[in-house]
């Protein structure tokens, strides 16, 4: 698999730079030094976007304004319109309050996605670790904030007993309901990995095939994959918070739409 | 006459040499294996998600002004299928490049 991989030349910048200070502080923490390139590929390319976003911010906030908003001030206002649209319709009253991290995946993986049709530039979330790292983060949050908004004990009579099960069935709905939530998290993980490393190893044989013009259609359906999987993604997160945080009587109003889905 | 004989019996040894070779190694089998789990899972797949696209585009050709909603369930319902289809093409990638055995 390693052998699908060329050097990149910002990676090796980095790796040149920081890479004897990273061995150091491993070796320090015990823990073993890869050879080779230090500092992978994806966690160059995910620190990369860090820094794009911010400067991208930094930039929109300094011309930020009422009256003349700027193109880069009326897109960015239109995407969080539409994940506020969104949260609002999946979560209820209370949804623009998840703005914050909802807004924060979407962008990473967005970017990410659409940093593998880049030449010298490798996707992030071609790498199980990032994604699944990404997806760990929404399931570590959405249970914390069912637990900050339910309290301890009715969360988890929430997994035991839903609303409309019996109580007798609870031994057999604990085990089903954890096993639910631990697959949500391969899922999320696994989709993101497969459709952005497919849609990748696809354009390689088709290069490979003939390095001219034909991997370009491909390449173009990369174009809706990135975005759409992107989409999927915080729409996912959406629906696990929206079931995570609704409190007893808001059941009724959200209850078949978060029910039946994994 | 010799030649036709020579026809008749050079297939005769051919299968004697294939019976002497050795037989296909896990290896071999894995790598048919993961062809025909990713046709099945593309061809069923694919099944499942037009009966759903063609659901969906009846029910707002009926009522268009539901169009919205309908495409967003669409769009989920759509996810999860193609989903079980990511999970077989990552076992065939695994059979294929990392051959766990």
């Amino acid at each position: 698999m390693d052998k699908l991989e060329h050097p990149l030349w910002i990676v090796q910048a980095v790796n040149a730079a920081l890479g004897p200070l990273v061995a150091r502080l491993l070796h320090a923490l015990g823990r073993p030094v890869p050879h080779g390139d230090v500092i992978p590929n994806y966690l160059v390319m995910a620190a990369l976007i860090v820094l794009g976003w911010t400067i991208l911010s930094l930039i929109a906030r300094s011309t930020l304004s009422v009256e003349n908003p700027g193109r880069l001030q009326i897109l960015l206002e239109d995407g969080i319109a539409a994940v506020q649209g969104m949260l609002h319709d999946y979560v209820g009253q209370k949804g623009p309050r998840y703005l914050p991290i909802v807004m924060t995946m979407f962008v990473f993986i967005l970017t990410g996605n659409l940093m593998g049709l880049v030449p010298g530039l490798m996707a992030p979330t071609s790498n199980i670790n990032v994604t699944f790292g990404c997806a760990l983060t929404v399931a570590v949050y959405y249970h914390l904030q069912g637990v900050k908004e339910q309290g301890l004990v009715s969360y988890v009579k929430h997994f035991a007993a839903p609303p409309g099960a019996p109580l007798f069935l609870a031994p057999i709905m604990l085990p089903i309901e954890v096993i639910s939530h631990l697959s949500r998290v391969l899922s999320l993980s696994l989709r993101l990995f497969g459709n952005i490393f497919g849609e990748e190893l696809v354009i390689l044989i088709l290069f490979s095939i003939v390095p001219f013009l034909v991997p370009l259609p491909m390449m173009f359906l990369g174009l809706i994959t990135a975005t759409l999987q992107a989409f999927i993604f915080v729409l996912l997160t959406t629906i696990y918070l929206g079931g995570a945080v609704a409190t007893e009587h808001e059941h009724e109003e959200h209850g078949e739409m978060v029910a039946g889905e994994v | 006459m010799m030649i036709l004989a020579g026809a008749f019996v050079a297939p005769l040894h051919a299968q004697e040499a294939a019976a002497a070779a050795p037989r296909a190694t896990v290896a071999q089998w894995s790598i048919i294996t993961a062809g025909f789990a990713l046709a099945f899972a593309a061809a069923f797949g694919a099944l499942g998600q037009a009966r759903g696209l063609s659901a969906a585009v009846e029910g707002i050709a009926r009522n268009p002004s539901a169009a919205g909603e309908i495409r967003g369930n669409l769009i989920l319902g759509l996810v999860l299928i193609e989903s079980l289809v990511i999970y077989v093409l990552l076992v065939s990638l695994i059979l294929f490049f990392v051959k766990p055995f």
